[in-house]
């Protein structure tokens, strides 16, 4: 068993939504005709939480909805993922973050919801953010976009800090992203596509530091994938101030000469970077300036991706391969750590998600075989959309049971319903 | 060759092949009937989602007088406006029996997205968004081989808008791994954003650069691509980028003036030296048949 507190051997005994026991010595506490998830050469976690997850319902079903993002997360592990709101209508106001809520409800995992900042996503006009906080919304973004507008974005964080909500920023200059479809750099030079540099990235992150520090508001940054980015949380996070960041899957292992191929797969938004951006983003997750690993999980059907690179839309899946990368580049503590109790207290769901596993403690729980090898197999994903860029790809590790609000929602591999 | 897609396909054994099969044809093209039966019985699409006017006809000259059948296809009048994908535009056009897709598109890499998508069908890229060009390098190579007798150790020079121009990234390629060394020429906010691993110089002063120049490569102003923005006026970039007649006086005797159509006269090159003789803009264009003659032979395997 792993968790914040560490390793140690123990069973796990689960009734009624509620940890009983834990211990060595604990079967005998478990109710008669109990259900038992052999767990031998495995590691028994808090399940994972994932803080960047695009279910696309509601207006985009046809590539995800609650229910099938839902299943694909259980299946990587998580017990709790928080959906962004590029919905269409997006979740600008109450009504929507409650219809979203309501299919959650019914979904294998937690779905929490993440409220826009600005009406429509469109920058100029804040969103209801309290009537949204009062129904437990607990980040906002408009991700997808960054809130261009440096005093607004300063009134919504002087708004948030009375709220005790978190605002999340999608790093990118407008201007400066432009029509870019890749990273800007050696290899769009070469393809001749148009680039994003990294200071479309790094100019925001540098504002929204100095717009920290003017308000003292939190600000959570999403997706950083420049070594830019990063050393400027470092020195942000070193002088106190209440940043927190993520980091996604394909930022840690991918880069821009994917793009070579010119198959849309790799296109992302913030693009996949250099080979000198993903060391950096993985030094940053180790040194804990990086705080989460999220995933990004955006579903595109396979016909929106199969157009001219310019033309396709950004995304990639991710929620059932974010454990297997996390582990192909850090040890399962470090990988835990930043899927599973930080992301959870970022989110604002500790400890009921990513809490100690002690008795008492909610049932959120994953079962991970570290040694399991697998290949990735896009068709066999349970997502409604095929768009990994890591099909064929072999790992070692992956989750096995996923016990979500007590119920056994995933065993051995197989979703239970 | 399987498809043509880049210059990167090719090395310089593969790119002096097509030069001296292009000679071969560009005897054809002297005859009283300049037709070959070579292709006979073979189609050739183009396929051009962007518009075009001499690429799309020097294909399709190149193909006839190969006696090739040719079916031609553009985008602004096709399935395409009615929502029709480009690959289901690919795999509707192949399954009548095509042999080779020309096609250019303002997108870079659809040509080698489409080369995924066929079954058996050759693919040549008539141009992809800044990516490529490969057959224009190519006609360039075999004019200034023609005037010059070779290419290695020659200076190339390429002046303009580097940055959206599909036609450098084709040459700087063709001209270094034929043997010639190539400088570039253009105002900081039209050269690509990076030059890793690109084998040339880049010229701190026009003036100089082109007295020691044996070929010069003129690029137009692509302001359909966003370009006029990347320079305040064009006056400016005349007066610090054009050939103008006295810049074109520094001229080494028998160096070359090229440019891959179409001109802007008093842009780019002034309209006195666009009809000097070292400007060869119609030879090239003359060549641009005999050349994609010969892509085309070598790609679907006729028989000399």
């Amino acid at each position: 068993m792993l968790d914040a507190r560490g390793r140690r051997r123990a069973d796990v005994v689960v009734a009624d939504g509620v940890i009983r026991a834990v211990g060595p010595d604990v079967l005998g506490d478990a109710p008669a005709r109990a259900r038992v998830l052999e767990a031998s050469g495995c590691v028994v976690a808090p399940g994972l939480v994932d803080l960047h997850a695009h279910l696309r319902q509601p207006g985009a079903e046809e590539a995800e909805t609650v229910e099938t993002g839902g299943r694909a997360a259980a299946l990587g592990g998580y017990t709790a993922v928080v959906a962004m709101p590029n919905t269409d209508p997006p979740v600008d106001s109450a009504a929507v973050a409650r219809e979203v809520l309501a299919l959650g409800g019914r979904a294998l995992v937690e779905v929490c919801v993440a409220g826009a900042i600005t009406i429509g996503r469109a920058g100029k006009r804040l969103a209801p953010m309290g009537e949204l906080a009062a129904l437990g919304v607990r980040l906002f973004t408009d991700d997808g976009a960054g809130v261009q507008d440096g005093a607004l974005m300063r009134r919504a964080l002087d708004y948030a800090k009375g709220l005790g909500v978190t605002l999340a920023q999608h790093c990118e200059d407008d201007h400066l992203a432009g029509a870019g479809a890749m990273h800007e750099g050696a290899w769009s030079s070469r393809l001749g596509l148009p680039g994003i540099p990294s200071a479309a990235e790094e100019s925001m992150v540098a504002r929204d530091i100095a717009l920290a520090r003017l308000t003292g508001a939190r600000v959570h940054f999403l997706h950083l994938s420049t070594a830019g980015s990063v050393e400027l949380v470092r020195r942000a996070k070193a002088e106190g101030l209440p940043v927190t960041a993520e980091a996604a899957p394909h930022h840690l292992v991918l880069t821009d000469a994917s793009c070579a191929s010119y198959d849309a797969c790799y296109k992302v938004n913030p693009p996949l970077r250099t080979e000198t951006d993903v060391t950096a983003v993985r030094v940053g997750v180790l040194d804990g300036t990086i705080d989460a690993i999220a995933t990004d999980h955006a579903p595109h059907l396979p016909e929106a991706k199969d157009v001219p690179f310019d033309d396709a839309p950004s995304g990639m899946l991710g929620l059932e391969t974010a454990l297997a990368v996390a582990l192909s580049v850090m040890d399962i503590a470090q990988a835990l750590a930043s899927l599973s109790w930080k992301p959870a207290t970022i989110a604002g769901l500790s400890p009921r998600h990513g809490g100690p596993v002690e008795p008492g403690a909610a049932a959120n729980l994953c079962v991970i075989d570290p040694a399991l090898s697998w290949t990735v197999d896009p068709v066999r994903l349970a997502s409604r959309s095929r768009n990994t860029p890591f099909g064929g790809w072999t790992f070692m590790g992956r989750n096995r049971h996923t016990v979500s609000a007590g119920e056994a929602v995933v065993v051995d591999g197989e979703a239970q319903r | 060759m399987t498809h043509l897609l880049s210059i990167a396909d090719l090395d310089r054994e593969g790119i002096e092949e097509i030069l001296r099969v292009a000679d071969a044809f560009a005897e054809v093209e002297k005859r009283p009937i300049p037709k070959v039966p070579t292709l006979r019985g073979r189609a050739v699409a183009t396929l051009f989602f962007e518009e075009s006017t001499r690429t799309r006809l020097s294909f399709e000259t190149a193909a006839k007088r190969l006696s090739a059948d040719v079916l031609s296809f553009s985008a602004a009048s096709s399935s395409v406006k009615k929502g029709e994908s480009i690959r289901d535009t690919v795999e509707t056009i192949e399954a009548m029996g095509m042999d080779a897709l020309v096609v250019r598109h303002s997108s870079a890499g659809v040509p080698v997205q489409v080369s995924r998508w066929v079954k058996r069908c050759k693919v040549i890229n008539g141009g992809d968004g800044w990516h490529e060009h490969p057959t224009q390098a190519l006609l360039d190579c075999f004019t200034v081989r023609q005037l010059r007798g070779g290419i290695d150790g020659l200076r190339v020079l390429i002046v303009g808008d580097i940055r959206h121009s599909r036609v450098a990234r084709s040459q700087v390629l063709a001209y270094t791994t034929l043997g010639a060394s190539v400088t570039l020429a253009a105002p900081g906010s039209l050269l690509p954003p990076s030059l890793e691993g690109w084998p040339v110089e880049v010229a701190e002063d026009l003036d100089d650069a082109l007295g020691n120049a044996d070929v010069v490569s003129l690029l137009r102003l692509q302001a359909e691509r966003g370009s006029g923005a990347f320079v305040p006026t064009l006056r400016e970039y005349t007066a610090g980028w054009g050939l103008t007649a006295r810049r074109a006086a520094l001229l080494g005797g028998d160096a070359i003036v090229t440019h891959p159509g179409p001109m802007i006269r008093g842009v780019e090159i002034a309209g006195d030296v666009a009809d000097l003789p070292q400007a060869v803009v119609t030879r090239q264009v003359t060549n641009g048949v005999a050349v994609r003659m010969a892509v085309l032979f070598l790609l679907l395997g006729g028989v000399l």
